[in-house]
């Protein structure tokens, strides 16, 4: 590794520049390796694995759809047949987005997936749901239809019991738009951003009850009984 | 958008059409729409085979 | 290896040191492509999102408005107009953050947060619906002098009319305006019939919303005046989207809701916060949004709270999960 490579270790310390000691930090903490791997433990082996990137995969159909609203304001849907199609995307990519995301709750749940100093992963990624189900009550207020009318004269009652409602107007349109396609989408999409990092930098976190001895390479015996393939066909068997 | 408006047209026809008052079923203080079940015995089902359905076998990395 | 040879692991985070789950993985590897795994689930998501999009579609019943209220059920309409009079609607008498009506608010134990928080959405029914309205629209003999009488009379007298005027319609079978009984109502009959005309008539809608200004994106005095009616929360009521009917996790039609808020919608159904004669049921908005907080919180924090961090390990769905693993390195 030379001081050129990406994410080497310089041989001779950044200088103490802002942007030497920040790129240091930042390459330190995400190497590329890290960032964009191709192995990955032995044990990531469970289809409730894909439940993460699932999630991530629905979001960009929301953030999509939802940009092709903005095109024409909003109350394009109404009008359009094909911009009513692009409103049924919006919706089924945020329900399939939520049911997506319950599954991969529930997954590192059961996984204690919060073990090794990933308390920060586990906490950031309840926050993502929360500012989910946020994000989304201000779409449901701002579809400009009947049903909006209704959930937001109901959820200021909500607001309004614990003070919040006074900063936070449900009834106002124009606030709540704004809120939804533009600070909490980047809100969101900062802690989502925060919590896909912690992932790839903690790495994905071991069995319940692995050992020491599990690093071990496992005896040929074993290996054999093992659904793990070499991907090299060990040559002494072929003659 | 002729195309398309064809394609929504079809994709309508197809459709079970949810513009219709929902059914609701209710178990003491619970009432639920058929929809929302529908949504969460998904959730509950996708789980239960994420855990039970065998995985590919990979291939070592040295 | 045994049970008691293996080292202590523990099911809760932050533990310093040399356990295993917090040091990168030395063990055996497999393939793992993450750009193709993203690619993949961008491409089949998308299929099934757009299938969805296709055949279901999604909801969009039509918004209300102030000439549907009206023209649909005008005595709701004239007896909503009548208690914004009387400053008796649910606007009028509601509290921060539209009025400082005295124990309107509620109350979290000692804490009064809605009453804290203050008047910062200002809102007077009468003025706002009404009276402002009326005024900025073409006014009849009749109504301009209805509406000097009203402006010119004392708060006290005022209330007395449009409350003897809705006591007097509360009288009538079905609540039928037309059949009240002659009375003390000073301006309001006329008033109310004013408004009525103007809903009926289109009129009212724009006026009441742009409140004078030529751009307007809130829609808080529209809303307010609509949701102090019945006819909104009949309709919502006959789509199951009403409080105590799991309201909040429904959608019109047949749609799929909001099923991810079904712990939200659970309290309100269930004593003591369905039940409006106990404190807790009376400010049952706030208990219900601190009992959430506190919910949420916790879940938050499950790396941190001993028993509940526990539970992985005493109900071991994790031996299903990681089964090949365990198998593969002899684990019993």
């Amino acid at each position: 590794m030379t001081a050129d490579t990406p994410g080497a270790a310089d041989p001779v310390k950044a200088p103490p520049t802002w942007t030497g000691r920040l790129r240091e930090r930042f390459f330190g903490t995400f190497p590329p390796d890290k960032l964009l791997p191709d192995d990955q433990p032995e044990y990531v082996a469970s289809w409730i694995y894909v439940f993460g990137v699932a999630t991530l995969a629905a979001l960009v159909f929301i953030i999509g759809s939802g940009l092709v609203l903005t095109l024409k304001g909003p109350q394009w849907y109404h009008v359009s047949s094909f911009g009513h199609f692009v409103n049924s995307v919006h919706l089924w990519s945020v329900e399939l987005f939520f049911l997506f995301m319950v599954v991969h709750l529930w997954g590192k749940f059961w996984m204690a997936a919060w073990r090794g100093r990933r308390a920060l992963t586990w906490m950031t990624g309840v926050v993502c749901f929360l500012a989910s189900i946020g994000t989304a009550f201000t779409g449901y207020v701002t579809q400009t239809n009947f049903d909006s009318q209704w959930i937001s004269t109901q959820a200021k009652d909500g607001l309004n019991s614990v003070g919040i409602g006074a900063w936070f107007n449900v009834l106002n349109l124009g606030q709540m738009l704004l809120f939804h396609v533009a600070l909490l989408p980047l809100v969101l999409g900062a802690i989502v951003v925060w919590h896909v990092l912690l992932v790839r930098t903690h790495g994905v976190v071991p069995p319940i009850d692995a050992t020491e001895a599990d690093l071990e390479p496992v005896p040929p015996a074993t290996a054999a009984a093992s659904p793990v393939v070499d991907r090299e066909p060990v040559t002494e068997a072929t003659s | 958008m002729s195309a398309l408006g064809s394609v929504l047209g079809l994709g309508s026809a197809l459709s079970g059409n949810l513009d219709q008052p929902a059914h609701y079923l209710n178990w003491g203080p619970v009432q639920i729409s058929v929809g929302n079940l529908i949504m969460i015995g998904i959730i509950i089902v996708l789980f239960v085979l994420a855990i039970v359905l065998p995985f590919p076998k990979g291939r070592k990395r040295p | 290896m045994t049970t008691t040879e293996r080292p202590a692991e523990h099911a809760h985070a932050g533990r310093r040191g040399s356990d295993l789950a917090s040091r990168p993985w030395t063990g055996a590897k497999r393939e793992y492509d993450i750009v193709k795994e993203f690619v993949i689930a961008v491409v089949l998501v998308g299929a099934l999102t757009l299938v969805l999009a296709l055949v279901f579609s999604s909801p969009d019943d039509p918004s209300l408005t102030l000439k549907t209220w009206a023209t649909a059920a005008p005595s709701d309409f004239v007896s909503t107009v009548v208690s914004e009079l009387a400053g008796t609607s649910t606007s009028a008498g509601y509290g921060q953050p539209y009025n400082n009506t005295p124990d309107a608010a509620q109350k979290l134990g000692p804490l009064q947060l809605q009453k804290w928080a203050g008047v910062r959405i200002p809102v007077d029914s009468a003025q706002d619906f009404v009276i402002g309205p009326l005024k900025s629209l073409p006014q009849s003999d009749i109504t301009s002098a209805a509406l000097n009488a009203w402006t010119g009379a004392s708060a006290d007298q005022q209330a007395k009319w449009a409350g003897n005027y809705s006591d007097a319609i509360a009288k009538v079978p079905d609540g039928d305006y037309t059949k009240v009984a002659s009375g003390d109502y000073g301006p309001v009959p006329v008033l109310a019939a004013a408004e009525l005309a103007a809903a009926e008539g289109g009129s009212l809608d724009g006026v009441v919303a742009a409140q004078g200004k030529f751009y307007q994106t809130d829609y808080t005095f529209s809303l307010l005046f609509l949701a102090d009616g019945s006819y909104l929360e009949a309709q919502a009521r006959a789509q199951h989207l009403g409080g105590d009917q799991w309201g909040m996790m429904n959608e019109t039609g047949s749609y799929p809701g909001q099923s991810w808020l079904w712990l939200y919608t659970f309290w309100y159904q269930v004593k003591p916060f369905s039940d409006p004669n106990t404190t807790v049921g009376a400010n049952a908005d706030a208990y219900v949004w601190a009992l959430m907080m506190l919910l949420t919180l916790g879940l938050v924090l499950v790396p941190f709270i001993p028993g509940l961090r526990s539970v992985p390990r005493w109900i071991p769905l994790h031996r299903a999960i990681w089964r090949v693993y365990y198998r593969r390195h002899q684990h019993s």
